[in-house]
């Protein structure tokens, strides 16, 4: 009987690993292939065969010499700018936010905390002709600055996972420091954000990693300034119908170098991630 | 069942009577809702009877110095040694006045037109060419006319705050009490009135990047701005409820193609938040089965697609499914096909397939997320079920499910609404594609959205994209404050702590 069991056991985990090594396959084969394709010589998007006849890793050089038409390096270091300073001012702002709506009662808490909702459920690009006409007025069209204020700005109404994280800290804390005779400020500053470690770092990582995807909000505010494009806007330029040809195993490689920093720092930072989002946005 | 009898029921229990009670109050909660609605544009109104209730008594009542103040705004706190608050008050009025005569009037005298002179190309003697007349500009002129709205309604803010301290100050000095310098209210804000402090900045750029464009948006969708009225060639102007008509009724191909989008909107959202959910909490049992090993590397594996910068994966998945792409390639290799299978050019097929390369981005996400929360679901549980004689597929949905749908509503809904509004799976993957005739600009994988961005940046029929964007933004709001306010953990949220 016993033996039976064993066996069925081990028949099933058979099982298990099996479906599990399909789906590992089906979910990493096309981001290897992404990398094989980013060594091709051959140019083109579509080849009737699978693999390529030629390595070569001018590719990568590429983009870093021919920067003529598509100005990678440069792309690069706009969106770091961006994101640095968009995490910055966006963390600090989701943070003070957070905190607002879980510790503070004030009058219209409540309506504050909706209208944030319901502003949040708004298509950001349907507001870009008018974003792009106030940003020109003060001269700031086509610019990074422009940029890293959009992007603040949109990211200020995704409080609601922090917000969660700070409703589980005990309030009892506050009362203690308040009678040892701390003000508010220093509560957030001294005892809140020390114990928000998680929540912290999935905020940063977040809305650092946010200008690296988006390409809508940069398509219309730099227009056709492309000095100014991030690398998502950039390496989509290299696959329009016109370019796809010529630039398409460059636009692999360039996917795979940025790919690949914000690979390791997603991997180092998972923790804080799973710990932010479950204890956010997750609880009965 | 009352209340002690629910407290005492197992966790599990617990989860499936609560999910069977949210779904068998939620016409009252709509109804709640409705009557939440109602209360708050009633206090509104109150609020602001109150406000005038408070400035004409404080007119009543004032001496001179208050009364001054309803003219030159802080003066009433500057005659009492409130320097520096007067001073703040003054310079508002200042800078107001200034805004409105040196930009602001211009633009709002013209809002009930939106402009009539349209630019004109005129033949300059002197220098011997044409150049161009200064006329009017519609967009500008509703833009900065919201714009200077908003700044008024501030002002008016502003001024009614002056008026109230103007008379606190008087009271308190009446009483015989000390007066609060500029260093206290500063300390104040540090304190008392830290939510001040901390939501002010954000609010700022709120309302300038988000609550301005709205407005203008929404205003956009009463004007005929389409691609045949682009300022400053061609003005536009007000014309009542015509889009809205127009889509609904009056141009027959605009209607089909919307009731068409939304319903796939739906479709897909509802289809791809449950797919990804159920098949990533799979994903999670599967890895974390009592006897599977390097559980951590196998979760690293999916991560790893996460971690890839979604555009970049669905752009190489976009190459990938063309109909000369590898895939197709590859089944034709493997001598299972002779032709392509169309899986983007083919409507139906299209549809399917950003179904499952949303599986494909959103799984491993699901599966980190619910981890965590399926390790909590107690092991006796499942115990006594297989006890029961109860399999793995029964315990998943009479245990596991229950559970989890419980415990992560808000996370849905969430979800849910950003899939409404999932822009990039479906522009990156097929622009909307494939086009079809019977549609009127938009293709059979179209969402509300895309559609939308299509009207704004290739079409430019701002119109029609207003009366889109109204139309989702009235059915994402509705949907989403009924849903969080009802739910669970804003009831709770006093509780918690």
């Amino acid at each position: 009987m016993m033996k039976s069991y064993r066996a069925a056991r081990r028949l099933t985990n058979g099982m298990v690993y099996a479906i599990l090594a399909v789906l590992a396959v089906l979910w990493v084969l096309p981001i290897l292939y992404l990398i094989v394709l980013s060594l091709r010589e051959e140019p083109g998007a579509y080849t009737p065969y699978l693999l390529p006849k030629a390595y070569t890793l001018d590719n990568y050089t590429a983009l870093f010499t021919d920067t003529a038409l598509f100005n990678y390096p440069r792309w690069l270091s706009n969106t770091l700018f961006v994101a640095v300073c968009t995490c910055v001012i966006s963390t600090v702002t989701i943070l003070m936010i957070s905190y607002c709506f879980s510790r503070l009662r004030f009058p219209s808490r409540r309506r504050f905390m909706n209208v944030g909702l319901i502003m949040g459920m708004f298509p950001g690009f349907m507001s870009m002709i008018a974003v792009y006409h106030l940003l020109k007025l003060v001269g700031l069209d086509q610019s990074l600055i422009a940029l890293i204020l959009v992007y603040s700005s949109a990211s200020c109404l995704g409080y609601f996972i922090a917000k969660g994280f700070f409703d589980t800290i005990p309030r009892a804390l506050d009362e203690a420091a308040t009678i040892d005779g701390a003000n508010r400020n220093q509560i957030f500053w001294k005892i809140t954000l020390p114990l928000s470690q998680p929540i912290v770092a999935y905020t940063a990582l977040t809305s650092f990693i946010a200008p690296f995807a988006d390409f809508i909000f940069v398509s219309v505010i730099m227009k056709d300034n492309y000095q100014n494009y991030t690398i998502a806007l950039g390496l989509y330029q290299m696959i329009t119908r016109e370019n796809l040809y010529r630039y398409f195993t460059r636009f692999c490689a360039g996917a795979v170098l940025i790919a690949i920093p914000i690979t390791i720092l997603f991997l180092c930072m998972q923790k804080y991630y799973v710990e932010g989002v479950t204890g956010g946005s997750v609880k009965g | 069942m009352d209340y002690i009898d629910f407290t005492q029921l197992h966790p599990v229990r617990k989860a499936i009577v609560g999910v069977r009670r949210g779904i068998i109050g939620f016409p009252k909660t709509v109804g709640q809702f409705f009557g939440a609605i109602r209360r708050g544009i009633a206090g509104f109104f109150r609020g602001i009877g109150r406000l005038i209730a408070e400035t004409v008594a404080a007119f009543v009542h004032g001496d001179f110095r208050t009364r001054l103040s309803f003219l030159i705004l802080g003066l009433g706190n500057a005659f009492r040694g409130q320097i520096v608050r007067g001073l703040l008050f003054f310079l508002c009025e200042i800078g107001y006045i200034a805004y409105m005569v040196l930009f602001g009037s211009s633009f709002l005298a013209k809002i009930g037109t939106l402009g009539t002179e349209t630019q004109q190309k005129v033949f300059d003697e002197t220098e011997g060419i044409y150049i161009y007349t200064r006329g009017d500009n519609s967009m500008q002129i509703l833009l900065f006319s919201v714009l200077s709205i908003l700044l008024t309604l501030l002002f008016i803010g502003v001024y009614l705050w002056n008026i109230r301290s103007a008379y606190r100050s008087q009271q308190l000095q009446e009483q015989e009490k000390p007066l609060p310098t500029f260093r206290q209210d500063l300390h104040s804000l540090l304190d008392s009135r830290y939510h001040v402090t901390l939501l002010t900045p954000p609010v700022v750029l709120v309302t300038l990047f988000t609550i301005l464009p709205l407005i203008f948006m929404v205003l956009i969708a009463f004007t005929n701005f389409d691609k045949d009225h682009q300022p400053p060639g061609n003005l536009f102007t007000w014309i009542g409820l015509d889009n809205f008509s127009a889509m609904f009724g009056g141009n027959e191909q605009l209607g089909y193609t919307f009731l068409n989008l939304l319903l796939w909107t739906f479709v897909w959202a509802l289809f791809s938040t449950f797919s990804n959910y159920i098949f990533g909490m799979i994903l999670a049992l599967l890895i974390n089965k009592k006897g599977i090993r390097f559980k951590k590397f196998w979760r690293t594996v999916f991560i790893i697609t996460i971690a890839v910068p979604q555009f970049v994966s669905l752009m190489l998945m976009s190459q990938l499914l063309a109909d000369e792409g590898a895939v197709n390639v590859l089944l034709r290799e493997l001598g299972w096909i002779s032709e392509s299978v169309p899986f983007l050019t083919n409507g139906t097929m299209a549809k399917i397939t950003v179904l499952v390369i949303n599986m494909w981005v959103g799984i491993p996400y699901s599966m980190l997320i619910t981890t965590g929360i399926l390790l909590n679901i107690p092991e006796d549980m499942y115990e006594s079920a297989r006890i029961d004689g109860a399999g793995p597929v029964t315990a998943f949905f009479k245990i596991t499910l229950p559970y989890m749908l419980f415990v992560t509503t808000p996370y849905l809904i969430t979800q849910f609404v950003n899939n409404i509004n999932n822009f990039n799976v479906i522009y990156l993957l097929t622009r909307g594609g494939p086009l079809t005739l019977d549609y009127y600009k938009a293709g059979q994988t179209d969402l509300l959205v895309t559609w939308l961005y299509k009207q704004t940046v290739e079409e430019q029929n701002y119109n029609l994209a207003g009366v889109i964007g109204v139309i989702v933004f009235i059915i994402t709001a509705t949907f989403s404050l009924i849903v969080y306010n009802s739910s669970a953990s804003a009831k709770k949220e006093e509780e918690f702590q």
